[in-house]
């Protein structure tokens, strides 16, 4: 090194500030474990995923049994509550707690099949769009605009109204509508990465355009894909809710928390619990998933932080 | 000749998650009326916080403390932000590296050019103008006049450097700081650009700090020189006296990297410095260049270096060798 | 410029055809409108004339355009529910949807702008921190929860607002909030990191350089450049906004386009959907292309091409 001849111009010399930095990995963990959101939000989000999960045995009731002569019993809090039931119960008189630690599944369902059925349409758009560029990027261009300019509710209600609805209909409506972030981010993250030099080489040596999308440009761009991918589900979690309030998601007697929210709404005045506790799930869980998505995109990319 | 700067003991303090960085410590220096003064350094070593310590334009989070800092000797120490801005712009003016970003692009040139005088002095928006279309031809921009209605974009890069050069002298400043002004241009226009703001200076009359790491704009147009090093000016003197006869291992060394027409040997190995810059964080002691030095001494690490004075007046140096030894050093490098 | 707004508009148009053409199979997949038409005692041959005498026969093709030439007349097709023709409903509607839309997206600008210059003047400090929370909890706030939370308190509890109608004003305040906080978190962010961006851009510390009053840099040199994303995610949102309003309708009782599209889902009549779909959508085409118009005007670098 210091027999190479070096003109003086000091730019190839390692400022003070770097050579200080800790290696990679510990910021990489140091950042994951000192940011409040990724913390939060991931714990938040895994209690919901769990009681999800275990919802049949942690559920103390069947979420459906209807039991009339026990309607509208008030949460434990309350002075009438009781701990038989911790929830209350609806207008129906089934055990609130059960049918929101099920709502629970159905939220997370959709929302995850439906980020994974417009993560698959957006990311294939936007990758070609970046990577090919030219017509294919005018033509890509030219379909998110066109889906852009569609009101997705809307269009989501016309099309349920139409083919009927279900939980799989749904799914699919919501999925078939949201690519648009997924292609939108894709698409500008391909062509930031297609534009590295180390793509030129892989082309250079004459790697296959599949290869090259799989191996040089999608880890480069995943970490942008799991941000979206976060933001989009919280997205169909709420898109579903506001279908299930209109009436036209998720059908009766499924324990939808929209649903809840709009069978409680007549009650509001006398029950506020029966709006107020499911809208409250549905705030908690989108919010650790925001939360967590914010916090990912914070510590993959720490020049977004000031 | 009166001073129009005077800097005494100014040191940067930036507050980072390792520490605190001392980037620039301990900087003298002082810029009379009608003189460049050259300073001299690599990328990092501190010259552009050092302007803008002067300017007074340091990012937030950087703290500024010198012993004094006298602009026409006035003291810009404990003025106000409201009377620096009335500094800025008005008697000290300052001319950045990049001319590509530097210029709004939302605005006009001519927009540009006249807030610069209309915000110091009371004149009417055609005199502003007026003085616009006279500082463009004097930077050498033709058609001045159309000029004035062109956004930046549409101007090349030399052309936007002719445009911040205009601009800092709107309002006919005292001090003009130019931080490596050349550095982002090609090399053709290089030239012509230091040319033009040499001639302006002497034109003018004013004070000008040049900072740069091209040692050969330095040889043109420096009246005197400061080499600074990792923070510290560890030479400073007439122009004449540190090209002729370099005190600091460091400057010999920097002088040694340029290639002499005539005496520099077809595929002869320039010279290089070995090793890095040391970190900056927290308290240092001794010598900055030690580990870089061929003449490190067992003292270097140990004892606090200050400036001393070399040969001829005027001339000083912060190094632990005596001063004959270092001009025996400097004559054994010539001569190798 | 001009070319630029030339090629834009081409775009616009294209657009607006496609969508058209999205929401007439969104009709021509409902059902078949002779069956409708003809009511429920009409016999297998009754069907069949309605069919041939309204075209119902020919290629999708020859409906689309018969049909798409309609609309450019303002011929948005009959609602055989209301017995009257779509337009006429679609269009009186309108103007409470818009209102509602432009009362929301006041409400999102006024309380989104100040708070991102300020959180990006003061980055990390209580503003900062504040703001970002806003944004968070906004962004997770389901809009119908929100709706009726807010109807519970400021309606009921404390009586300070009607709950629902459009006599006056103070009827489009709450809906207006309910609406518009849902755009207040990507306006503020976009504002807070432009200003960011360009609070430490080489320009500004040429104006500051210049002595320019704190003021003339924040107003003049930073906020004319930072805003000019915002305005079309301005555009977008409201665009977004109008067709969002439905569920925000629908609880208030506001007689929009929004509660006319709920209502029609209910007793299945789809051409006034499509016609609600198919406006609402010219409207964000038209909004998007204004707003690039109004960016290429703020923004010299595409004006003076």
């Amino acid at each position: 090194m210091a027999a190479r001849p070096e003109s003086f111009s000091a730019a190839t010399l390692p400022t003070a500030g770097q050579i200080l930095e800790p290696s990679a990995g510990v910021l990489l963990r140091r950042r994951v474990f000192g940011h409040a959101g990724v913390t939060i939000g991931g714990a938040v989000l895994i209690l919901i995923i769990a009681v999800a999960l275990l919802a049949p045995i942690l559920a103390p009731d069947d979420p459906y049994t209807q039991d009339l002569a026990r309607r509208e019993i008030p949460p434990i809090w309350h002075v009438k509550g009781t701990w038989e039931h911790p929830l209350g119960t609806d207008q129906f008189g089934r055990d609130y707690l059960s049918r929101l630690i099920y709502g629970a599944r159905i939220s997370l369902l959709i929302g995850f099949a439906a980020m994974l059925i417009s993560g698959v349409i957006g990311t294939s758009l936007g990758v070609a769009a970046g990577y090919f560029g030219g017509r294919v990027d005018m033509v890509v261009n030219f379909i998110i605009t066109t889906r852009l300019s569609m009101p997705v509710v809307l269009v989501a209600l016309a099309v349920v109204s139409i083919v009927g609805n279900s939980l799989v209909i749904v799914i699919w409506v919501l999925g078939l509508l949201i690519w648009d972030r997924f292609a939108v981010v894709m698409r500008s993250t391909t062509q930031q990465v297609r534009n590295l030099d180390y793509v030129a080489a892989a082309q250079a040596v004459g790697c296959s355009t599949a290869r090259i999308v799989l191996t040089e440009i999608m880890p480069n761009i995943v970490n942008h894909l799991i941000v979206v991918a976060t933001l989009e589900m919280a997205h169909a979690i709420l898109l579903e809710a506001a279908l299930s309030f209109l009436g036209l998601g998720v059908q009766p007697p499924a324990p939808s928390w929209g649903l809840m929210v709009s069978e409680g709404k007549n009650l509001m005045f006398f029950e506020p619990w029966l709006i107020g506790i499911p809208g409250a799930a549905l705030f908690a869980l989108v919010l650790s998933i925001n939360l967590l998505g914010d916090g990912i995109r914070d510590v993959t990319a720490p020049e977004n932080r000031s | 000749m009166s001073a129009v700067l005077e800097v005494e003991e100014l040191s940067v303090d930036i507050p980072v998650s390792a520490g605190l960085l001392h980037p620039v410590q301990g900087v003298s220096f002082t810029v009379n009326r009608g003189e460049t003064v050259c300073i001299v350094g690599e990328s990092g070593c501190g010259k552009s916080l050092t302007a803008l310590a002067i300017m007074d334009l340091l990012p937030s989070s950087a703290r500024r403390l010198a012993m004094r800092l006298l602009l026409d000797g006035e003291d810009m120490l404990n003025a106000s932000e409201r009377r620096m801005s009335d500094i800025r712009g008005s008697k000290m003016a300052m001319i950045f590296q990049e001319p590509m970003t530097s210029l709004n692009p939302a605005y006009t040139i001519g927009n540009q050019l006249a807030e610069a005088l209309t915000r110091h002095r009371r004149v009417s928006r055609e005199q502003a103008r007026e003085r616009a279309v006279f500082l463009l031809e004097k930077v050498g921009i033709t058609a001045a006049a159309s000029r004035l209605r062109q956004y930046p974009h549409q101007l090349s890069g030399g052309l936007r450097q002719r445009v911040m050069i205009a601009m800092a002298l709107m309002c006919g400043p005292d001090l003009i700081i130019a931080d490596e002004p050349t550095t982002a241009l090609d090399v053709t226009i290089q030239a012509q650009i230091l040319l033009l703001l040499a001639s302006l200076q002497k034109e003018f009359q004013m004070g000008m700090i040049l900072i740069t790491h091209d040692l050969g704009v330095v040889a043109r147009v420096a009246d005197r020189v400061a080499v600074m090093y990792a923070g510290q000016v560890i030479e400073a003197g007439d122009a004449r006296q540190i090209f002729q006869q370099p005190m600091h291992p460091y400057t010999q060394g920097l002088l040694d990297c340029i290639p002499v027409p005539g005496k520099t040997q077809r595929g002869a190995h320039l010279g290089a410095i070995p090793g890095i810059v040391p970190t900056l964080i927290g308290d240092f002691i001794g010598c900055r260049f030690r580990e870089r030095c061929n003449y490190a001494m067992v003292d270097c690490v140990s004892e606090e270096v200050s400036s001393r004075d070399a040969v001829q007046s005027g001339h000083t140096y912060r190094c632990l060798l005596g001063a004959q030894q270092c001009a025996d050093n400097a004559k054994r490098k010539a001569s190798a | 410029m001009f070319v630029y707004a030339l090629k834009r508009l081409g775009v616009a148009v294209l657009v607006a055809i496609t969508v058209s053409m999205v929401t007439f199979s969104l009709l021509y997949l409902s059902g078949d409108p002779a069956m409708a038409l003809a009511g429920e005692s009409a016999t297998q041959q009754d069907i069949e004339n309605i069919r041939r005498v309204y075209g119902f026969d020919r290629p999708i093709i020859l409906q689309y355009l018969s049909w798409a030439w309609g609309a450019l007349h303002g011929h948005l097709g009959y609602s055989n529910y209301l017995r009257t023709d779509v337009a006429a409903v679609v269009f009186e509607r309108l103007p409470t949807t818009m209102t509602l839309g432009a009362a929301a997206i006041s409400f999102a600008l006024i309380l989104s702008i100040p708070l991102g210059v300020l959180a990006a003047m003061r980055p990390n400090t209580v503003v900062d921190r504040f703001a970002l929370t806003l944004a968070v909890v906004g962004q997770a706030l389901p809009s119908f929860w929100f709706a009726l939370i807010l109807i519970f308190w400021l309606g009921i509890e404390w009586r300070l607002l009607p709950i629902t109608g459009t006599e006056s004003w103070k009827n489009f305040i709450m809906p207006a909030i309910a609406l518009g906080y849902y755009v207040t978190p990507g306006v503020m962010r976009l504002t807070r990191a432009g200003m960011l961006e360009v609070l430490s851009s080489d320009y500004i510390r040429t104006a500051r350089a210049k002595g320019l009053r704190s003021g003339t840099v924040l107003f003049k040199h930073a906020l004319r450049n930072a805003i000019i994303p915002v305005v079309a995610l301005t555009a977008v949102q409201f665009g977004f906004m109008l067709g969002g309003s439905i569920v925000i309708e629908t609880i208030f009782a506001i007689n929009g386009l929004g509660y006319l599209a709920w209502e029609s889902i209910q007793r299945a009549d789809m051409p006034v959907m499509q016609a609600i779909v198919l406006v609402l959508a010219c409207i964000y085409i038209v909004l998007t292309f204004l707003a690039d118009m109004l960016n290429a005007f703020l923004d010299p670098r595409i004006r003076v091409a």
